[in-house]
């Protein structure tokens, strides 16, 4: 039988996702009988092929981020907003509290200790959007994972799920934070 | 002690229905003086009420009227309800007068901005001059304005005219067609005694006419059965549901008719204290109903042993609100009364058991108590001939909106809104908001529909559609409304409301799609079924009622295509590009 095709990324993120993703340890051994990855910072692969599944952390904070999950939404068959800040904007959208230009004055021309202070302009750069947003304010998004990060038994039941064919749902003691 | 820089006691309305320590008046007081509340006054005022500087802090925060910092010296706010807005106007003026929306003009003569409806809507376009209301505002009018602006003359020196407030009152019925004798309800319950007078409340039907429509005869019930401290009577004033303006002419012109109603409910439940809580919007009511209390007072109909009864004794203060529409949910009400922001409280307990300061207290609205009043006057059976099965009586309504005699009108429950638009010239009529933003949107096909708690149930509002008006810009309108007036204390509603706001702002200016519309009916849901007070748990009335009975008002706006960005890309790098003078192809999207 075909593995199910796994794609994943983080965008505006810190990595902490990820991090939970592998949290799931040895049952990720497991769940490689039934899956295998496209694009993902686990084996570096650089673009997304078509996929099943589509893991996306962190939020929209630049022209790249937007370009890399057009290019999921484009290729993957379901959608996962993953963690608060694919969901809500999360930490990076703090900085939607200031302008655009408060942030970059602040970090390149302005801090204390700033050496040839300017505004990096270089074309490799990608520019940065005006606010931080939520991946479902610019693609469709299937599926919301919650948490700061969602913890690796929430990865390993939406997946399951999703596997067995069945609607994801994640039971109450995944969803209580407090 | 010295007096605290800014502190300024509102010395001109002293009396003893108006207190100068209650924060709200004084943060008024500061706000008239100073056009903000200065930062270096909170810490002395916390201090010299005795409150916490957090809670004062909380305050100034919570009420539109509030700022921190200096509006105009002649603040104006534009209604922006649907029936006594008009922002046009507004805008007009705004450029006339070079300044931006919700920005003081750099000279600080002058700032303009907008404010939830304020009650005038049979008189509008109107605004709000430092709090003095302005109606039938014309482009001449706004003229006029402009050049007594530019000219600084002091808003007192202004026409007196411009500030008229008519009744409009265009049909009496039972309680607005019966002359009320003053002192009468006091003297029959006095002869009757507290236990037959609240049997005939009981008796009568009288259900609430704020919106909810309890029992008011069982509300009274239970609050005398209640043990505390001290008991409570407080009417609520706020009339805050856009389209709403008929507590307002009860005050205006059957004020002795309230306060009776307030006696006679401290006379029943055992309370020595009524709190009227007028919104700031009726500010201007409040020399003419101190007035009113003061009469009484002289009369014996307040104060101590009222018609010489040296065992009834019954105090009236007026609390006058800064700008909130949450305040008029009854637990919201109370917090603010207790000098606090308008948080709606856990219910129960209800305030007919822990209510102002933790004591049984009933809440009624305006005319509830009105009509307490002449119910105790003619008895039970003269109020419960009138109306239908399951609604004794009759109501005052507010109608406006596309009607060629918008006012007040008082009708008999079960009268047919056919006969309704029939009697105030509205002809054409595409939709009517029943009860307001917060109540129902109903099409022609539905007019010959009861107004009943049984059937169409409003707190007064009646807000009529004609045919050229565009149904989505009016459900915007409401869904604006709500997100701004969310107090923010449960997630549903502080974030549902914006997102719902959003939602139709999205579809309305041409970028939604059937999938916003689904989630918009799914937001909806979620906002109405989880919120923890009224505001919430109406506030998506409106978008799905128009969902329902007049679909094709979305459809017509919408983009066929899968998924529409809820932003401009493209527009949203502009900054970057500025700031990095680039302009390149990846510069944008
Ligand atoms: C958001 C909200 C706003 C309300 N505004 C008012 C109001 O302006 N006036 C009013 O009388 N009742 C208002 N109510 C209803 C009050 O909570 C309460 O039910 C009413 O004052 C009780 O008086 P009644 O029994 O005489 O109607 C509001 C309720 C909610 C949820
Ligand atoms: S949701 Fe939390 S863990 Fe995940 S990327 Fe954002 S900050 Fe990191
Ligand atoms: S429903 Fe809205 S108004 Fe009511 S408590 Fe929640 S946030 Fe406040």
């Amino acid at each position: 039988m075909r593995k199910v095709r796994v794609a994943t990324t983080s965008l505006a993120g810190c990595f902490g996702c990820h991090m939970s993703f592998l949290d799931m340890d040895e049952r990720l051994v497991g769940l490689l009988e039934h899956i295998e990855f496209s694009r993902s910072p686990i084996n570096d692969i650089k673009h997304c092929e078509p996929c099943d599944i589509g893991l996306v952390e962190g939020a929209l904070c630049n022209a790249d981020n937007v370009h890399v999950l057009r290019e999921f939404r484009q290729n993957c068959k379901i959608l996962i907003a993953v963690g608060a800040c694919a969901i809500n904007g999360g930490v990076p959208a703090m900085r939607n509290h200031f302008t655009l230009e408060e942030c970059l004055n602040e970090a390149f021309l302005d801090e204390i200790g700033v050496d040839n202070p300017h505004i990096p302009n270089d074309v490799e750069i990608p520019l940065l959007l005006s606010k931080v947003h939520p991946l479902h304010e610019v693609v469709h998004v299937d599926y919301y994972l919650p948490g700061c990060p969602p913890p690796a038994d929430a990865f390993v039941k939406i997946i399951t799920d999703l596997l067995e064919g069945k609607e994801p749902s994640l039971p109450r003691e995944i969803l209580h934070y407090d | 002690m010295n007096s605290v820089q800014g502190a300024a006691p509102t010395s001109d309305l002293t009396s003893a229905s108006y207190h100068d320590d209650h924060l709200l008046h004084r943060l008024y007081a500061l706000q008239q003086q100073f056009q903000h509340i200065p930062a270096s006054s909170i810490g002395a005022l916390a201090a010299e009420l005795c409150l916490p500087l957090a809670q004062v802090e909380a305050v100034i925060d919570f009420y539109s009227f509030f700022h921190r910092t200096a509006r105009g010296r002649v603040d104006l706010l534009f209604s922006n309800c649907t029936s006594c807005g008009d922002l046009s106007l507004m805008h007009d003026l705004c450029q006339r007068l070079g300044v931006v929306p919700e920005q003081t003009r750099a000279d600080g003569a002058v700032s303009i901005g907008e404010a939830s409806c304020i009650g005038m809507c049979d008189q509008g376009p109107a605004l709000l001059a430092n709090g003095r209301t302005l109606t039938q505002l014309t482009p001449l009018r706004l003229e006029q304005i402009a050049e007594r602006i530019e000219a600084s003359t002091p808003i007192e020196q202004w026409p007196a005219e411009w500030f008229h407030v008519h009744d409009n009152v265009r049909k009496n019925g039972l309680l607005l067609g019966t002359t009320f004798s003053t002192g009468s309800a006091l003297v029959a319950a006095l002869e009757k005694g507290a236990q037959t007078m609240l049997d005939e409340i009981i008796a009568s039907g009288l259900r609430g006419r704020g919106g909810a429509g309890f029992s008011t005869g069982m509300k009274w019930k239970f609050c005398r059965e209640a043990t505390g401290d001290a008991h409570y009577v407080v009417c609520n004033a706020d009339e805050g549901e856009p389209g709403t303006f008929k507590d307002r002419i009860l005050l205006s012109s059957h004020a002795h008719a309230v306060f009776e109603g307030m006696t006679l409910c401290g006379y029943v439940i055992g309370a020595k204290k009524g709190y009227m809580y007028l919104r700031g919007e009726y500010r201007y009511m409040l020399p003419e109903l101190l007035a009113v209390l003061e009469r009484r007072r002289k009369l014996k109909l307040l104060g101590t042993a009222i018609l010489g009864q040296s065992d009834f004794d019954f105090e009236i203060e007026i609390i006058v609100g800064a700008g909130a529409y949450i305040c008029g949910e009854e637990s919201a009400l109370i917090e603010s009364m207790e000098q606090k922001g308008g948080v709606p409280r856990v219910r129960p307990p209800f305030p007919v058991t822990q209510g102002f300061l933790a004591q049984p207290t009933v809440v009624n609205n305006v005319e509830t108590l009105a009509a307490a009043a002449h119910i105790a006057v003619h008895g039970g059976g003269w109020f419960n001939a009138h109306g239908s099965d399951k609604s004794d009586g009759s109501k005052i309504l507010s109608v406006s909106g596309d009607c060629t005699t918008p006012g007040v009108y008082e009708y008999p429950f079960g009268t047919s809104i056919q006969r309704i638009l029939d009697d105030c010239g509205a002809e054409h009529v595409q939709a009517i908001q029943v009860g307001g933003p917060s109540g129902t949107l109903i099409a022609p096909a539905e007019f010959e529909r009861k107004l009943a708690f049984e059937d169409l149930a409003t707190g007064g509002s009646f807000m009529i559609y004609g045919a050229q008006r565009d149904l989505l810009h009016v459900i915007q309108n409401f869904a604006h409304f709500f997100a701004h007036e969310s107090c923010g204390f449960c997630t549903p509603c502080r974030v549902g409301t914006t997102l719902l706001k959003n939602g139709v702002d999205k579809i309305a200016t041409g970028h939604g799609t059937q999938y916003d519309v689904d989630e918009l009916r799914r937001m909806a849901a979620l906002v109405k079924r989880r919120s923890h007070c009224g505001l919430g748990q109406t506030a998506p009335n409106p978008i799905l009622d128009l969902l329902q009975r007049f679909p094709q008002a979305f459809e017509d706006r919408l983009v066929h295509s899968d998924f529409e960005p809820h932003f401009d890309l493209d527009k949203s790098l502009q900054e970057a590009r500025r700031l990095t003078h680039r302009d390149d192809a990846e510069a944008h999207l």
